[in-house]
């Protein structure tokens, strides 16, 4: 009888044969946790490798990361800051039910992850005029300074791989506003939402790391 | 009813039976379909890669060339041995195998919490498995540890190979967050975390171990794939690069991995050795936190595979105590199991022979492992077949033998047949007998000098090499024999095994054999301990 009452209901939780819906809630909510904690360490060892080759060419990262926009990396932070808002409202409004302001706000937080990555875009395209890309022929040339070569070199692993998060966080915020446009949550189903905002957090928290880092600290 | 279900036998559903035809495997979200498939692809690359040490050793059984490879051949043939054995077999393993099976019917659920993202992990497994296989095409001389310099400059291949690694890393992580998830979240009622199996246990420690460690070898490998394609100079001193930053970051995740691959196969000993003692086990608890502390530690004592790559004194002097302090945990399991065995009422079937066998091959392996973490003594041992000889003890007369005694063990829940004892005590006989016989010589050798990954030696090593490669042989045979029967009585057996062959009060064995699809009829409810054996349990009869 429970079953027929879940089935029937279009916005309760998913029915799903081996537990139940509080159950799922809090697996999908300690599943998304864990999976953050694997990122993290992916990046450390991006922040490891940072770390040494900082003490290592103390100077020349100082000198390298001049080349870097700071005005820039400082508007995509506070444009990441902004989404990460919008996607806290989200979570707000799907646990009260509240489909079209889930569309709304994750809305926003999409917009300002296509911005961050049309800021990244003019960012990248500056550097490989000025011949700082590992696509330019003179940065591949024995010349061309080894400890520039190092910063650049983690600058954009660090910040491609971020970028690719970015993208990987829009393709989920999207499926979540897809669900939401059809009606789907509501205060007794909402996990998708939670789960996708908590992703997009780490996805923000790791900028916040990136940017002084790379363009202040240096 | 109908008149053919009332003149034959009613066949039972199970989850071999209960759906057909190749779509209902390959779609099936079922934990225990999933861990045969999981077996019958780990299996295939255990036998290539197998077979390729079976290769060396007939290269080594004599000094000089056997005409058999050429010396490029045979450094080919060490790399791929290790990475298909390492990233292919013994890494996703136990957990990915008879973790699969049996942790969900270990705590009364009906599947793991995924059970989407297990099948997507099985299939990023076998994504990963198809790229290894494409990167075979040019093949690596590397080693499976891709260490740089070298494997900058080195066959296109290593791109590749690298990648695959990398994704295989993807399935391993997404295991371990699901077993993690599913422990937490969907044990039985009254299944208290006091409660649980030991082999749950160490698949809980295991998967911790899988989660924190294999992002970090995932972006270290990712660094040497951008090296290689963009010239970034992270690694290439040549680029102001470092070498020894691979180094860290590769046994960073290298050297847990050993414990994703050992641990599980403590979890499994703990199981055997009480059902076949009908005791109790001794100090639950402290096994428990010794599963964890070897978790933990684990990942604190990496840098003693580079005790000659130019780190510091101090921090290599840290790592050593460190290390030193590994033998305490794994010292507090093997009391553990052999205070289980005295005086209790031991029954040597298989399981319990491949079990006991266990437990002293890897004393061996402890011990040895205590000189390889002694500064001045691995200065002479690193690189020798000394280390080559201690790996193989806690890897494959470890993990390995922890898997096949597992296999032999749980045989009949997962198949509802009986293997043929007799050849299957032959075949641990004859693997009992290879496998020492294959590596204690090389102890030997190791002392005397002999460097590992050599395609020739000096004649005076000869003896020891040739009698080595007689074991490895007698080895393959054993391995051949025990997974032989145990294939072929499960697909074409006749004798029917009965829900709880040997009498265990543990959870998995109180349901059919092979269960049916959601595991239990009911959702089970624990009222007891599951190592209760001596003591007068549920109806008051003595197990």
């Amino acid at each position: 009888m429970t079953h027929k009452a879940e089935t029937m209901d279009p916005q309760g939780p998913p029915h799903v044969h081996h537990m139940d819906a509080t159950t799922a809630y809090g697996a999908a909510k300690l599943g998304m946790w864990l999976f953050l904690a694997t990122e993290i360490l992916l990046f450390g060892g991006l922040f490891c490798a940072f770390a040494l080759f900082r003490w290592t060419y103390l100077e020349e990262f100082h000198q390298a990361s001049k080349h870097l926009n700071v005005w820039m990396g400082a508007t995509n932070t506070v444009v990441l800051l902004i989404s990460s808002y919008f996607a806290a409202l989200a979570v707000d409004a799907a646990q009260h039910g509240n489909n079209k302001k889930i569309v709304t706000y994750l809305s926003i937080t999409m917009l300002c992850a296509v911005g961050f990555l049309v800021i990244k875009y003019f960012e990248y395209s500056s550097k490989y005029h000025h011949g700082l890309s590992p696509l330019n022929v003179e940065f591949n040339s024995p010349e061309f300074n080894a400890a520039y070569k190092c910063f650049f070199g983690l600058y954009y692993c660090m910040t491609a791989l971020h970028g690719l998060h970015v993208i990987f966080g829009m393709a989920i915020l999207g499926w979540v506003i897809s669900k939401a446009r059809k009606n789907r949550f509501s205060e007794r189903y909402y996990t998708p939402v939670e789960v996708g905002a908590l992703y997009w957090h780490l996805v923000d928290l790791i900028w916040i790391y990136l940017f002084p880092l790379l363009y202040l600290v240096g | 009813m109908s008149t053919a279900a009332s003149t034959a036998p009613e066949v039972k559903k199970n989850y071999l039976n209960d759906h057909t035809g190749i779509w209902s495997w390959i779609y099936t979200l079922d934990h225990k379909r999933i861990g045969i498939m999981y077996l019958v692809s780990l299996f295939t690359f255990f036998f290539i890669a197998g077979l390729i040490a079976l290769t060396m050793r007939y290269e080594l059984m004599h000094a000089g060339a056997s005409g058999l490879l050429t010396p490029k051949q045979y450094n080919v043939a060490f790399t791929l041995h290790g990475a298909m054995m390492v990233f292919l077999f013994i890494v996703p393993g136990i957990p990915a195998t008879l973790g699969n099976f049996l942790l969900p019917l270990m705590i009364g659920a009906k599947d793991v919490a995924f059970p989407r993202m297990n099948l997507l992990s099985y299939y990023i497994y076998i994504v990963g498995a198809i790229m290894a296989l494409v990167a075979l095409l040019n093949p690596i001389d590397t080693g499976w540890t891709f260490y740089t310099p070298y494997s900058i400059q080195t066959g296109q291949g290593v791109v590749l190979m690298t990648a695959a690694a990398f994704v295989l890393g993807f399935s391993s992580i997404l295991t371990g967050l699901n077993f993690i998830v599913t422990i937490h979240k969907l044990r039985a009622p009254g299944m208290h975390w006091m409660r649980l199996p030991l082999f749950v246990w160490a698949t809980y420690a295991t998967a911790g171990i899988q989660v924190l460690a294999t992002p970090v070898v995932g972006i270290n490998l990712l660094l040497l794939i951008m090296e290689r394609t963009m010239g970034i100079g992270i690694f290439d001193p040549k680029l102001g690069g470092d070498p020894v930053l691979f180094q860290h970051l590769f046994w960073f995740y290298s050297h847990p991995v050993v414990y994703i691959m050992i641990l599980p196969a403590f979890g499994i000993i703990g199981e055997i050795i009480p059902v076949f003692s009908r005791k109790p086990i001794f100090g639950y608890k402290a096994v428990v936190i010794a599963s964890f502390s070897l978790a933990l530690l684990g990942f604190f004592v990496w840098a003693h595979h580079m005790f000659v790559s130019g780190i510091s004194d101090f921090s290599a002097a840290t790592f050593s105590i460190i290390t030193f302090g590994v033998a305490i945990p794994t010292a507090v399991k093997v009391f553990n199991w052999v205070s289980t065995m005295y005086r209790g009422s031991i029954r040597l079937d298989t399981p319990m022979l491949y079990a006991i066998s266990f437990i002293f091959i890897f004393m061996v392996a402890g011990t040895t492992g205590i000189y390889l973490a002694t500064l001045g003594v691995d200065v002479f041992y690193h690189d020798t077949y000394f280390v080559v000889a201690h790996f193989h003890y806690t890897m494959q007369g470890g993990a390995v033998i922890g898997l096949i005694a597992g296999l032999h063990f749980w045989f009949p829940k997962m198949s509802g047949k009986m293997y043929n004892e007799h050849i299957a005590k032959i075949g641990f006989v004859l693997v009992f007998i290879g496998f020492n016989l294959t590596f204690i010589p090389q102890f030997v050798l190791g002392m005397h000098g002999m460097p590992r990954r050599y395609f020739d030696y000096p004649p005076e090593f000869e003896s020891l090499h040739f009698v080595s490669t007689i074991g490895a042989f007698m080895n393959g045979l054993g391995y051949a024999m025990a997974i032989f029967n145990l294939a072929l009585t499960g697909l074409f057996g006749k004798v029917k095994a009965p829900r709880n062959p040997y009498d265990s009060l543990s959870l998995e064995w109180q349901t059919d054999s092979p269960p049916i699809h959601d595991n239990f009829e009911t959702t089970p409810i624990i009222t007891e301990w599951t190592y209760g054996y001596g003591t007068p349990v549920r109806d008051g009869t003595h197990h």
